[in-house]
């Protein structure tokens, strides 16, 4: 066989069923206590530090990191269970995620021992967020075409230049970006970049928000003049950057976040159509339920894989290309259903005011973290294509 | 379902590799290939996989036997394995020994019903069922006024009108008239119409993820041969993302597949977990056979649409298990109809039960 591609049925252990009901219980709580509001997707209020630093004393951000740096050494599967109940309950998870899914584990591999001390605590307690710096305006998916600059200084790197597209930067404690310290060379074009550790919110940094067609503001243009990074924050190899971010794709691009950002709508058409669905609502749920389940169960698979200390690199985009694709399909595919749902259904405003958001969110999806293109571009070396 | 996880497959691919080669079989016009790897099989023990030892069959475990089936699937195997497995199965419920040689189950379509007299005849009619010419006997689910019953019937007994699928496999219409069986008995509790269905739909499911992988493997290797515009057509990125797109339908369908397979060969009854597993694999998978299929073809061009071809093994049948033990249509509708008898709020506790 050319494609080994293979998503072995993954059975959740016992202890993650325990955990699944103390999430789903923590949540219920702090939706009664009014932190937030499952059926409204669509708030202003994304960012709610005291929500994660609840969710932080709980012991779920980090979970799966060393007992040394305030993690709890539990599984990717027991994450897995956090991360999916956090998004199907809507739950505010702007602040801690990037830093619990990304930032965390690239620090864990290659910052140096204080700095993961100072650091990798405070993301466990919910207390700091994290932005990513990749896209500039001139380099999206071509990530080696990036021109901001780190000129090597007395005791570290001056960054001058901009990032853009950085989602949460305009609340973020930290970034992890690329910048480029030497020219391409003639045999690798993605030679020069290294990835840094940057402290936000200083002189040197400007933060401008950019508005999104959602209405919401969750990206921004971040501009660096002159601005000091010490050595110490250099992360992994300088120049060496390219070797870094591929293995880390699979954390990035497998999680239930990659196929349920649209899920509210399906519940909601649920609830819409009631116990005795007709024919053709009853068959549209149908097959949304069977697509999703599938792609449950692949994500899961690649979490096990992950656990078993694999890089799943190709899976992880398998399930990112098809997952995002669904995710995007999705509200179109409830608005075709909706069509049909009784004018007296007493969630229909609720239905019609997700949709509207759902709608406009949709074209994101196949571009944030990796675009559909992409992907498939991976996915077909996978395939031993190029 | 790693290949080489155990015997059952490694011998099963074995017998596939030497005696049901796709191009051999594919340039043999009179069948030759049949009874060889028929009686292959038989030796081997492997059609009543699903079948204990005192019942006459060789007792493998129901995931050895899924594992079986999408092997079975990776070569497009035409001869009646599943369909002997899967009626070894129901028999093996009412504890009815199995005879040798060929069989097929019936109902396979959800739709049709088969009925006990009060004279101990079976009377009714089923369509679509897969290998019934070739097949000596019967395995049935019908209804008595007490219940489900599962009955082994002399296929002699019953009319059979040929027919054909998609995929030029037998599918035929099978009607008993008052015919009495050779054995019967009354089905267990949790064992009706709709566990055959949902059983038979995940060995369906486990075929087309089989034949998607192969169809994957033989594209990808088509377009690194095929030139045109003085290059490889794998270098083209509409193809590749083509092929990443199949390799993605494959994916899904394995996944569901052999998801479905280890839920049901796990599962204690058929709740309603299971039953999202099952029907959402026949769902997935069907979904995969059109549009994985219409990608391997459009990557072969011409030649994959010819007999002389290899590849219309595969996609045509992966396209005509759709139509066996529920469509995905059917699926659809009953797995949405629960969905929404459960409630919205108890849909994502149903899909993160595992």
């Amino acid at each position: 066989m050319t494609a080994a591609l293979r998503f072995d049925p993954i059975r959740l252990p016992e202890k993650c069923e325990q955990l699944r009901k103390e999430v789903r219980a923590f949540l219920a709580e702090e939706i009664a206590a009014g932190t937030f509001d499952p059926h409204k997707p669509n708030r202003e209020d994304t960012d709610a530090p005291e929500f994660s630093r609840r969710v932080g004393a709980k012991g779920w951000l980090g979970m799966t990191w060393p007992k040394k740096y305030g993690g709890q050494e539990r599984s990717f599967l027991e994450r897995y269970v956090v991360t999916e109940e956090m998004r199907v309950a809507n739950a505010p998870t702007r602040r801690f995620f990037v830093a619990d899914r990304q930032s965390g584990p690239v620090l864990l591999k290659y910052a140096p021992e204080h700095i993961k001390m100072d650091i990798l605590p405070r993301i466990c307690r919910g207390e700091i967020c994290f932005a990513i710096g990749m896209s500039e305006p001139n380099s999206g998916s071509d990530l080696f075409a990036a021109k901001t600059r780190a000129t090597k200084t007395d005791g570290g790197y001056l960054i001058n230049g901009t990032k853009i597209w950085t989602s949460s930067a305009h609340i973020a404690d930290y970034m992890i970006a690329i910048f480029r310290t030497s020219q391409p060379t003639k045999e690798n074009r993605r030679h020069g970049l290294t990835q840094f550790l940057v402290k936000m919110k200083q002189p040197g940094i400007q933060v401008n928000p950019i508005g999104q067609i959602t209405g919401q503001y969750e990206f921004n243009e971040v501009v660096f003049t002159d601005f000091f990074v010490p050595d110490d924050h250099v992360l992994g190899e300088v120049d060496g950057a390219w070797k870094q971010a591929t293995s880390e794709l699979a954390y990035e691009r497998s999680g239930p976040e990659r196929f349920l950002e649209t899920y509210y709508v399906l519940t909601e058409l649920v609830r819409a159509v009631g116990p005795n669905p007709d024919t053709r609502s009853a068959e549209g749920i149908g097959r949304l339920v069977a697509q999703l389940h599938t792609m449950r169960r692949m994500s899961v698979s690649v979490a096990g894989m992950l656990q078993a200390g694999k890089e799943p690199v190709v899976e992880a985009s398998i399930v990112k290309d098809i997952g995002t694709v669904w995710e995007q399909q999705l509200p179109h595919r409830v608005r075709d259903l909706a069509a049909f749902v009784e004018e007296t259904a007493t969630n229909r405003e609720t239905l019609e005011r997700q949709l509207d958001f759902a709608i406009k969110t949709a074209p994101k999806l196949t571009i944030q973290g990796g675009t559909t293109e992409v992907l498939r571009g991976i996915i077909a070396r996978g395939l031993g294509l190029r | 379902m790693a290949e080489s996880d155990n015997i059952v497959v490694e011998t099963a691919e074995k017998i596939f590799a030497d005696l049901a080669d796709p191009q051999t079989i594919n340039n043999d016009k009179k069948g030759a290939w049949q009874a060889p790897l028929w009686q292959a099989l038989s030796e081997a023990g492997l059609p009543l996989s699903w079948v204990p030892d005192d019942l006459g069959g060789s007792g493998a475990s129901l995931a050895d036997g899924f594992a079986l089936l999408n092997a079975a699937g990776r070569f497009a195997v035409a001869v009646p394995l599943a369909e002997t497995m899967l009626a070894g199965w129901l028999l093996a419920q009412a504890k009815i020994a199995s005879p040798e040689g060929e069989m097929t189950v019936l109902p396979a379509s959800p739709k049709d019903r088969i009925t006990l007299d009060a004279d101990g005849s079976l009377s009714g009619r089923a369509r679509g069922v897969p290998f019934a010419k070739a097949a000596k006997h019967l395995a049935v689910l019908a209804h008595g006024k007490d219940g489900a019953v599962i009955a082994l019937v002399d296929a002699s007994k019953a009319r059979t009108e040929s027919g054909l699928n998609v995929g030029y496999d037998h599918s035929d219409t099978v009607t008993l008239d008052k015919v009495q069986p050779v054995t019967i008995k009354p089905a267990p509790d949790g064992v009706d119409q709709t566990t055959l269905m949902l059983m038979g739909g995940v060995a369906r499911s486990l075929q087309i993820a089989g034949a998607l992988e192969s169809m994957l493997d033989i594209s990808v290797r088509y377009s690194n041969e095929r030139v045109a515009f003085e290059k490889k057509i794998s270098k083209f990125q509409a193809v590749q993302h083509n092929l990443a797109r199949l390799a993605g339908e494959s994916a899904a369908a394995l996944a569901a597949a052999t998801s479905a397979a280890d839920a049901i060969a796990n599962a204690k009854a058929f709740d309603d977990a299971v039953y999202l597993e099952a029907a959402s694999a026949k769902i997935r998978c069907a979904e995969a056979a059109e549009k994985g299929g219409a990608i391997a073809h459009q990557v072969h061009g011409a030649i994959g649409f010819t007999m002389e071809h290899i590849l219309h093994r595969y996609s045509l049948r992966a396209l005509a298990w759709r139509d066996d033990f529920g469509s995905e249509s059917h699926w659809a509708v009953e797995l949405g109809k629960l969905v929404a008898s459960r409630g919205a709020d108890e849909l994502w506790p149903l899909v993160a039960s595992r």
